[in-house]
C-alpha cells in the first residue's frame, strides 16, 4: 500500500506521541510570553540544559524500566552514592578526576546487577526492591560521607558539567565549533529521514507527502540551529549536552531498533506471551535494571560535577522527577509504552515549568503545586486517550 | 399470538469509521431460549451491549421495547433492575472473594445495622447455589473452583438480582463436555420457572439442543430467525445464514503424505509447579511424523496444556523427566528460546493472555519469536519486517487495514493468525495448536484448518489439541487420548469415532495400571 499521509491523518493517529511535542510548545511559548522572552535569552537556555541534564539522563534510564513495567524509586538514592564514591575517590584520594568516573561507574553496575537480581531472578517487585534501595543507598551515603559535606572537586572534575567547548575554531562573539557541531547534526537527521523514508517507499508503505517531509525537516532545522544560534552566543556547547545527546542517540536505537530493545517492550506489553515467544524475560528484567544504575551513576558524576562537591541529601526526590518526566513522555503506567524521546521532551516540560517559573519569581510550593497537577492531567489524558481507542 | 418479553426494532449503533449494527430486529418470546448466531465481528456482542445499557440510550438509533414498554436504560443497573442479567464470555467473578461475598456483590445483604449480615449471607448463598445445583461451601474463594462451577456462580448472581432475561454469551466455550451438559440443564430448569434465555454460541449443536427459536446475525445485520426443530438441513441453513456461503465441507481435505519421524516423546512426566507431589502428566509418550497431523484428545484439566507446554522448552511443571528425540536423535530442550531455535512451537489456547501483545501491532506480534531472523548483531532491521509482515498478511489473509494496526483491535480469527504466523515465520517444524479454532467463527475456522493442511503439504508436523472431537476427525491423521494425565489410547482417524474416544478420554487411571 503505498500512500502519502496528510499532517491531519499523522497529528490523529499519533495523538499519544504528538500530543506532547504540541503540549512542549505551547509550554515554552507560555513561559516565554510571561517572562518577557527571558526564558529563551543565550544564558538561560545554556542554565536550563545544565540544571536539568541529570533528570534527563535518569529519565532515559528509566522510560526502559517503566516500559518493561517495573519502576525505581531508588535512583535519587543512588545518585547520590555514586557521586559520593566519585568524591571520595577524587577528593579524599587525590585520585585524577577520571578515576573518579570510573569509581562512580561501577559503583553504578554494581547498583543496578544488585537490583536486577531481586528484581528479576527473585522476583521481588521492582517497587519493593527499589523502595528498599532507596533507604539502603541514602544510608549508605551517609555512612561513605560520615554524614558530611565533601567539597570541593578539581577544576578537572568539574568540567564535566560545567565545562565548555568553545574557541576551537574560533568565533566572533559566538563560537563557530558549536554550530558546525549542530550543523552536521542537523544535516546527519535530514539524511537519516530521507533515507528512512525512501526504504519505506521501497517497501511500499505509506509515507507523509512530499513537501510535508520538507517542511518537517526545515521545521526542525530552523529550531536546532536557533538553539545552537543561542548556545554559541553564550559559553559555546556544554560538556554535558554533548553526553545528554549520545545518551539519547544510543538509547533511541535501542530502544527502537535492537532486538532488546524491543524484548522490553514485548515484555512490558505482555509478559507472558513474551515467555512464550522464546524472549528470556529474567534477562531482559536484569538488563533494564543494571542499566538503570549505570545511568543513575551518569546522573551522578554529573551532578556532583556540577554541585561541585557530594552531599549527603543530594538527589533527594529526583526519582519523582525522572518517573513524572517518563509519564508525561506518553509512557504507560501498564507497561509497554514509551520512549526514550518522549520521555526527554516530558522532562523538558518540566525544566521549562522550573525555570519559567523561578525566571517569575515563584516560590517553590507553588512549583510543586503547578508540576503535580500537570503530572495528573498528562496521565489523564493519556487515560482518556486509551479509553477513547479501546471503546467498542 | 405468543407474547414477546423483548423486542428491540430497527436498533443501528455506528462507531466512529464502523456501523457495527444496521436495523437490526430481535424478538423473543416470554419464556423461551432465544439463540443468537453470527461470526466473530457480526455485532452479537454489540447488540446484547445495547440491550444491558452498557452502550446508554441515545448512542444508539432503534427502540429496545421490554416488557411491552420503551426502555431507556443508562447504566446495567438499569436493566438489572428490570431483570435483564448479561453473563460475559469472560467472567466477572472476583478470585480471592468467597463464593457468597462474589454472589451478592453490589447487592449485599444487609443487617439492620447496616452492615452485613453474613449468616443471611451464607444462607440465601445456599440456597441459590442449590438451585444452580452447586454443591459447594459459600465461603470458598471461587479462584479454588473450576471455570464450569464459576459459570455457575454467575447464574446464582444473576438469580440473586431476579432475574428474568438471562443473557449469556458463549456460556459453554471454555467448558467440558459434562459441565456444558449440566449447564445446559440447567437452562431448561429456569425455562421451567418462566425465566427467559438468549444464549450467543458458536456450537451449534448446543442450539439446536436447547434453543426454541435462532437468530442470525452477520455484518450487523439479521439475517432471519428461524424455529429449531430436529431436521438435519438447520445447522448447515444456519452455517449459510452466518457465512453467507454454503459450506459443503466443514474440514478443507488433504492427502496424507506422511513420511518419517519428526518428534518423539517418552516416558514424560510433569509435576504441578506449586503442588508438591501432583503428577499432571503421568508417563506420556507419542510421536509425530512428517506431514502428519496428529490430535490430543482430552477433556479440560486432562493434562493437554500442561503437556504441550512443559514439552515447548519446561514452561510449565517442575521436576519433569522423561525424553524427546528430533529427527531420531536425543534432544534436551530447557528452555522457550530453545525449543524455538529446535524448530519447536506452540500456539496457546489463550492467545489474549499467553499469545498476543495485545497493544503492539500486527507487525512486531507476527515477528515476535524469530528476531534472530530479522536481526543481525542485535540489530533489527525494520524494513524487512514490514516485509515479513505484509506478506503474512497476504498469505494468511489476516484482515487488517496495514500490518501497523494494533493487534487488540483485530476479530478473534484474525488474531489466531497472527499468532499462527508468528510461529510458521520462526520456522518451526513441529507446531503444537493448543485449541487453534476456539472462540473463532465458521469461516475463520475453515481458514486455520487450510492453513494446517498448507503446514503438513510443506513438510510439518503438527499437533493439534482439541477438546471438540469433530474437528479432531475432521483435520488429523492419528489421534491420542489423554485422561488424567495419562495417554490412554492411539487411534488411526480411520477407525476413531467420537464415542470411541470420548470412552479413552474418561478411562480412569485405576482401569489402564
Amino acid at each position: 500500500m503505498t500512500g502519502t499521509a496528510n499532517i491531519k491523518d499523522l497529528l490523529v493517529r499519533n495523538i499519544r506521541t504528538s500530543g506532547i511535542y504540541i503540549a512542549f510548545v505551547v509550554i515554552v511559548a507560555l513561559f516565554a510570553i510571561l517572562t518577557d522572552g527571558r526564558l529563551l535569552s543565550p544564558g538561560n537556555i545554556t542554565n536550563l540544559v545544565l540544571q536539568y541534564s541529570y533528570i534527563l539522563i535518569l529519565a532515559i534510564g528509566m522510560v526502559m524500566v517503566i516500559i518493561a513495567g517495573h519502576i525505581d524509586l531508588s535512583v535519587g538514592s543512588v545518585v547520590a552514592f555514586t557521586g559520593a564514591v566519585s568524591a571520595v575517590v577524587v577528593i579524599k584520594n587525590d585520585m585524577p578526576w577520571w578515576a573518579g568516573v570510573i569509581a562512580a561507574l561501577i559503583t553504578g553496575v554494581a547498583i543496578g546487577a544488585w537490583q536486577g537480581f531481586w528484581v528479576a531472578f527473585v522476583g521481588i517487585p521492582a517497587f519493593i526492591t527499589t523502595l528498599a534501595g532507596m533507604l539502603l543507598f541514602r544510608g549508605l551515603t551517609h555512612l561513605t560521607l560520615g554524614s558530611i559535606s565533601l567539597s570541593p572537586f578539581p577544576q578537572s572534575y568539574q568540567n564535566i558539567a560545567m565545562g565548555f567547548q568553545n574557541g576551537i575554531l574560533g568565533g566572533n562573539g559566538y563560537d563557530v565549533f558549536t554550530l558546525v557541531v549542530f550543523a552536521l547534526a542537523v544535516v546527519g537527521y535530514a539524511f537519516s529521514a530521507w533515507r528512512t523514508r525512501a526504504s519505506r517507499i521501497a517497501y511500499e508503505q505509506s509515507v507523509e507527502a512530499f513537501p510535508l517531509f520538507i517542511a518537517k525537516i526545515v521545521a526542525v532545522a530552523a529550531v536546532v540551529m536557533w538553539f545552537a544560534w543561542q548556545l554559541a552566543n553564550a559559553r559555546g556547547l556544554p560538556n554535558v549536552l554533548i553526553i545528554l545527546a549520545v545518551l539519547v542517540i544510543v538509547y533511541s536505537l535501542v530502544t527502537q531498533r535492537t532486538v532488546f530493545g524491543r524484548h522490553v517492550y514485548a515484555v512490558g506489553g505482555n509478559l507472558a506471551a513474551a515467555m512464550l515467544s522464546g524472549v528470556k524475560v529474567k534477562w531482559v528484567n536484569f538488563g533494564v535494571m543494571l542499566n538503570m544504575g549505570v545511568l543513575a551513576s551518569v546522573a551522578g558524576i554529573v551532578y556532583s560535577s556540577r554541585s561541585n562537591g557530594a552531599q549527603p541529601g543530594a538527589g533527594n526526590m529526583f526519582e519523582l522527577d525522572a518517573i513524572a518526566a517518563c509519564f508525561i513522555g506518553g509512557a504507560a503506567v501498564t507497561g509497554g509504552v514509551g520512549r526514550v524521546t518522549g520521555a526527554i521532551v516530558g522532562g523538558l516540560i518540566m525544566a521549562v515549568m522550573s525555570n519559567g517559573m523561578q525566571i517569575l519569581s515563584i516560590g517553590q510550593p507553588v512549583q510543586w503545586v503547578v508540576k503535580g497537577l500537570v503530572l495528573l492531567l498528562a496521565v489523564a489524558f493519556d487515560v482518556f486517550n486509551k479509553r477513547r481507542a479501546g471503546a467498542r | 399470538m405468543p407474547k414477546h418479553i423483548l423486542e428491540m426494532q430497527k436498533i443501528t449503533k455506528v462507531f466512529p469509521g464502523v456501523k457495527a449494527l444496521s436495523d437490526v430486529e430481535l424478538s423473543v418470546i416470554d419464556g423461551e431460549i432465544h439463540g443468537i448466531c453470527g461470526e466473530n465481528g457480526a455485532g452479537k456482542s454489540t447488540l446484547m451491549k445495547v440491550l444491558s445499557g452498557v452502550y446508554p440510550h441515545g448512542t444508539y438509533e432503534g427502540d429496545i421495547v421490554y416488557d411491552g414498554e420503551v426502555q431507556s436504560f443508562h447504566s446495567i443497573p438499569d436493566s438489572e433492575h428490570k431483570g435483564i442479567v448479561i453473563i460475559h464470555q469472560e467472567l466477572a467473578l472476583i478470585p480471592y472473594l468467597s463464593v457468597a461475598e462474589n454472589i451478592f456483590l453490589g447487592n449485599e445483604r444487609r443487617g439492620k445495622n447496616g452492615l452485613i449480615d453474613w449468616n443471611l449471607t451464607n444462607h440465601e448463598a445456599m440456597k441459590l447455589l442449590d438451585q444452580v445445583g452447586l454443591h459447594e461451601n459459600p465461603t470458598t474463594p471461587v479462584n479454588q473452583l473450576g471455570v464450569g462451577k464459576q459459570q455457575l456462580i454467575e447464574i446464582a448472581k444473576a438469580l440473586s438480582k431476579d432475574v428474568r432475561l438471562l443473557i449469556l454469551d458463549e456460556p459453554t466455550a471454555a467448558l467440558n463436555d459434562d459441565d456444558s451438559e449440566h449447564l445446559l440443564g440447567l437452562l431448561r430448569a429456569l425455562k421451567e420457572r418462566g425465566i427467559t434465555s438468549i444464549m450467543i454460541s458458536h456450537k451449534l449443536n448446543e442450539i439446536a439442543e436447547i434453543c426454541d427459536r435462532v437468530t442470525i446475525i452477520r455484518d450487523g445485520h439479521t439475517i432471519e430467525t428461524i424455529d429449531v426443530d430436529d431436521d438435519a438441513g438447520m445447522q448447515d441453513r444456519i452455517i449459510r445464514g452466518m457465512v453467507g456461503r454454503d459450506l459443503t465441507n466443514r474440514y478443507p481435505s488433504r492427502k496424507h503424505v506422511v513420511g518419517d519421524e519428526i518428534f518423539r516423546v517418552e516416558d514424560w512426566t510433569v509435576y504441578h509447579p506449586t503442588q508438591e507431589g501432583r503428577v499432571v502428566v503421568d508417563n506420556a509418550s507419542f510421536n509425530v511424523r512428517k506431514g502428519e497431523v496428529v490430535g490430543i484428545a482430552g477433556v479440560m484439566g486432562a493434562g493437554r496444556t500442561e503437556l504441550a507446554m512443559s514439552l515447548f522448552g519446561k514452561a510449565y511443571g517442575r521436576d519433569i523427566t522423561g525424553r524427546t528425540y528430533l529427527h531420531g536423535e536425543e534432544v534436551q530442550i530447557n528452555s522457550v528460546s530453545e525449543a524455538i531455535k529446535h524448530g519447536l512451537a506452540y500456539a496457546t489456547e489463550d492467545r489474549k493472555r499467553y499469545g498476543l501483545n495485545l497493544i503492539e501491532d500486527v507487525r512486531r506480534n507476527i515477528s515476535a519469536a524469530a528476531l534472530f531472523k530479522l536481526s543481525k548483531r542485535g540489530w533489527v532491521d525494520g524494513n524487512k519486517e514490514i516485509k515479513v509482515a505484509e506478506e503474512y498478511r497476504g498469505s494468511m489473509n489476516i484482515k487488517t487495514p496495514s500490518v501497523m494496526q494494533t493487534v487488540g483491535n483485530l476479530s478473534g480469527g484474525n488474531q489466531q493468525k497472527v499468532v499462527l504466523s508468528k510461529w510458521i515465520y520462526s520456522d518451526a517444524e513441529v507446531l503444537i495448536l493448543d485449541e487453534p479454532t476456539r472462540g473463532i467463527d465458521v469461516g475463520a475456522k475453515y481458514e486455520i484448518y487450510t492453513i494446517i493442511n498448507r503446514l503438513v503439504a510443506a513438510g510439518k508436523a503438527v499437533i493439534v489439541i482439541s477438546s471438540e472431537l469433530p474437528e479432531l476427525l475432521g483435520t488429523c491423521d492419528r489421534i491420542y487420548t489423554l485422561a488424567f494425565g495419562v495417554v490412554t489410547g492411539e487411534v488411526p482417524v480411520a477407525e476413531a469415532t467420537q464415542e470411541k474416544l470420548m470412552a479413552l478420554m474418561t478411562q480412569e487411571k485405576e482401569v489402564r495400571a
